[in-house]
């Protein structure tokens, strides 16, 4: 147990500690001693910033990346369970999901203004591609066996989607999710770098725009802090719902 | 009564047509338990996918009890031959078993009593909340057996079930079979490329032939209905009839060089 | 022929909705309009120069994040003590958001290469990490034990057990990173200026030029989908020369 705490935290300290050192008498006006940093830190995200900059933006990329999520389970299973379909969506899908998402940012300005909506649909318009195409291609490598089977006692209709294509193609969806949520984080930065009058990436470049460098550092370490609660957040998430499928993993590899 | 008349197959892709069966024509009595056995590759798995109504014959027709086979009818379960992949590794076993009941609107008291019952049955009392990968592979097929039968089905077909597991494992199935069938008096179809596992099972062998699939013959197994692995099996009766059946698949291939050769 | 259907509908419903007022022309304008504009751009020399310059910073970024990416993986992949210790520290730094990284490349290299290659150096880098980290925990340990057993010096698992593992996810990270790098390239062009096809939408949407914003970000899906597939090639074209050279050496 302790041995495994070393191991966890021994690299992470040890550079901590090389920054605070190699920092400490630094004159360069870009990298200010980390001590400096660390008071602005504590200087900067108080709680009144933290409602007024980080929930707004935390609000829209919950927004986005859950309709995303709903669009994009929901429109993927209903092209992969239909070859036509499929076959006439697929080169549609790959041209979307090839247009580097921020470049939407623009485009939808043009007609969502500058205001949460734009931010909600830019995440909404990047994100839905990975989970769409994965959750395709998920429903498409549902097993065979397990189709004819589901046939065979007549489960058909909702249960079908319940018990066998949802769950089915649950591995690729989670993928896609996993691809999505750090998309979803970039747009909602750019897009508030882009157009806003609060959230992070409006904080965080006003502070480099008034050369405020400390509190600037202090934000990119914001957003790394959100980026990793994020993904740790998600991998939780993702043990829970395929338990089976890291279980069935291990025990094909032990056999 | 289960009629198949005239089945023929043919899987067509942009390449190339397989002719997978020619002709076959047989009946199936309520009640009785058939084997169906020939070499692999013959289609006996496409013989049984059109009488399941998992696919669409080329020609000729399937009946179940006077009406066309055109879907999966209701009243028929399957044991797949891959038994492995055709459990839903997200459920416990428990929930494999139930889950075609619960769509078949069965009570839940009644389900609760069927699932218990058959995974007794079968031998799996205590797995219920396991799994099906954290099982044997000799245990994952009781666990298709037990949804088969929990389904009350009036018609179970099998294919190969047992080709996967162990001998001592494929002894104990098979008695199992015999006992679910008389107990329940199931119409079963069993379907196999293993010669003394069709004559120890049926009361009736249908022989395929190598492709394109006929019924090279068709032959009663007079054996008592008390059959046992170790007695049953020594019996002069039942070599007889092993040897009939094996001269039956060699006369087969012997019997088509041309078409032998060329598949 | 199903194939081609979809995106003539696409093309179909993007002339139609503006053409019957279903949606104001000015936010999307019908799809020949934009055809139109993209012929009149590539008749433009600045527009080739800004195809260049973004594929100029997407190249380099790449090798160097590949170069960056396949070397680290391989050393900490093949020194267990290494892969144990430094685990945590890939896990926290891998999901850091590259574009917290905007305002640091601005301050340092302001609107030159320099501040669209540290994006793409960084976002790529991880892609390529992770899969060759992911390669090499995927090697069999009867092959491993099998090289052991036979003395096989540490360079030489290596070369015939852990590289031969990884090969195929390494392809995996580089058609990810390849990706990914596109897509950082065009994010700095556009939010920080930096020269390139980004920049140029920038402009094009300030100065409410749509039809030529809308044919630009179609460019830049059309290279996307060219690095898509030309990754997808080159990827089965070398794995399978790969497979099918390990099948001789092993018949
Ligand atoms: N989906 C399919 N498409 C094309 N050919 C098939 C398909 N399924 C089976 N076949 C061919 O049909 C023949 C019979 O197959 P099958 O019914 O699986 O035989 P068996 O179960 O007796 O081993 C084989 O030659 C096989 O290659
Ligand atoms: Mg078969």
């Amino acid at each position: 147990m302790i041995r495994r705490f070393l191991t966890v935290l021994a690299l992470p300290v040890t550079l901590f500690l090389f920054w605070y050192v190699a920092s400490r008498t630094s004159e360069s006006f870009y990298a200010p001693p980390l001590r400096t940093i660390l008071v602005a830190f504590g200087d900067t995200w108080t709680w009144p910033r933290l409602r007024a900059d980080v929930l707004p933006s935390l609000g829209r990329l919950a927004a986005g990346y859950l309709l995303a999520a709903l669009l994009g389970v929901g429109l993927g299973i209903a092209v992969g369970a239909s070859r036509r379909l499929r076959a006439a969506a697929e080169p549609v899908l790959e041209f979307f999901r090839a247009v580097p998402p921020p470049v939407l940012v623009p485009v939808i300005m043009v007609f969502a203004g500058i205001g949460n909506a734009m931010k909600v649909i830019v995440i909404v318009s990047g994100c839905v591609w990975p989970i769409l195409l994965n959750t395709v291609e998920g429903v498409r490598a549902v097993d065979a066996a397990l189709s004819d089977t589901s046939r065979a006692y007549g489960i058909t209709g909702f249960a079908r989607l319940r018990y066998l294509l949802l769950p089915g193609a649950a591995p690729q969806i989670i993928t896609g999710l996993r691809q999505a949520l750090s998309l979803a984080i970039i747009l909602m930065v750019i897009s508030e770098m882009v157009a806003a009058s609060n959230g992070l990436g409006f904080t965080i470049v006003q502070f480099q725009r008034s050369f405020a460098i400390p509190q600037m550092w202090s934000g990119i370490i914001v957003l790394g802090l959100l980026g990793f609660v994020l993904s740790e957040l998600f991998r939780l998430g993702e043990r829970f719902a395929l338990g089976w499928y890291h279980g069935r993993r291990e025990a094909q590899r032990r056999s | 009564m289960l009629e198949v008349s005239g089945l023929r197959k043919v899987y067509r892709s942009q390449r190339r047509e397989v002719e997978a069966i020619r002709d076959l024509t047989f009946t199936v009595d309520d009640g009785e338990l058939v084997c169906v056995v020939g070499p692999s590759g013959c289609g006996k798995t496409t013989l049984l996918r059109c009488v399941a109504g998992l696919l669409g014959p080329t020609g000729g027709a399937v009946r179940l009890a006077g009406n066309a086979v055109t879907g999966p009818p209701p009243g028929m379960a399957v044991v797949f031959q891959e038994y492995g992949r055709s459990l839903f590794p997200w459920l416990s076993v428990h929930d494999n078993v139930d889950l075609p009941l619960r769509q078949k609107r069965v009570p839940r008291p009644r389900r609760a009593a069927l699932v218990s019952e058959a995974l007794t049955a079968v031998g799996l009392d205590g797995t219920q909340q396991s799994n099906p990968w954290q099982l044997s592979g000799g245990m994952q097929q009781r666990v298709a057996i037990a949804r088969a039968v929990a389904y009350e089905p009036s018609v179970l077909l099998m294919d190969e079930p047992f080709a996967a597991v162990d001998a001592q494992t494929r002894a104990e199935l098979e008695d199992l079979v015999r006992a679910l069938w008389q107990r329940l008096g199931v119409t079963i179809l069993f379907v196999t490329h293993d010669i003394d596992e069709a004559v120890y099972l049926g009361q009736r062998v249908l022989v395929l032939s190598a492709s394109p699939t006929v019924v090279q013959d068709e032959l009663l197994v007079d054996l008592p209905a008390a059959r046992d692995q170790l007695h049953t099996r020594a019996d002069a009766r039942f070599t007889a009839l092993r040897a009939r059946v094996y001269e039956q698949i060699q006369a087969a291939k012997g019997a088509q060089p041309n078409t032998a050769i060329s598949s | 022929m199903l194939r081609l259907s979809g995106l003539a509908g696409l093309l179909g419903l993007a002339e139609l909705l503006p053409r019957l007022g279903l949606v104001d022309d000015d936010y999307l304008p019908p799809a020949s309009r934009i055809v139109a504009a993209l012929a009149a751009e590539a008749r433009t020399a600045a527009f080739w120069t800004a195809v260049g310059d973004t594929l100029t910073a997407w190249a380099i970024g790449l090798v160097i994040a590949c170069t960056l990416g396949v070397a680290a993986g391989v050393l900490i992949g093949a020194v267990p003590v290494l892969r144990t210790w430094t685990a945590s520290t890939i896990e926290f730094l891998r999901p850091i958001p590259s574009v917290a990284l905007i305002p640091l490349a601005v301050l340092l290299y302001g609107t030159g290469l320099g501040s669209t290659l540290l994006l793409v150096v960084y976002a790529a880098f991880w892609q390529v990490l992770v899969q060759v980290l992911h390669g090499v925990a995927d090697v069999d340990p009867v092959a491993e034990e099998t090289a052991r057993s036979f003395r096989f010096s540490a360079w030489a698992r290596v070369r015939h057990v852990l590289w031969p593992t990884a090969l195929p996810y390494v392809f995996t990270g580089l058609r990810l990173a390849a990706a990914v790098a596109l897509v950082l390239a065009v994010t700095a062009e556009l939010v920080i200026g930096a020269p390139g096809l980004g920049s140029v939408i920038a402009v094009a949407q300030s100065s409410g030029a749509i039809a030529t914003m809308d044919a630009l970000i179609v460019v830049t899906g059309l290279l996307g989908v060219a690095i898509n597939l030309g990754a997808r090639l080159a990827e089965r074209r070398l794995l399978s020369w790969h497979q099918s050279v390990r099948g001789e050496v092993a018949g």
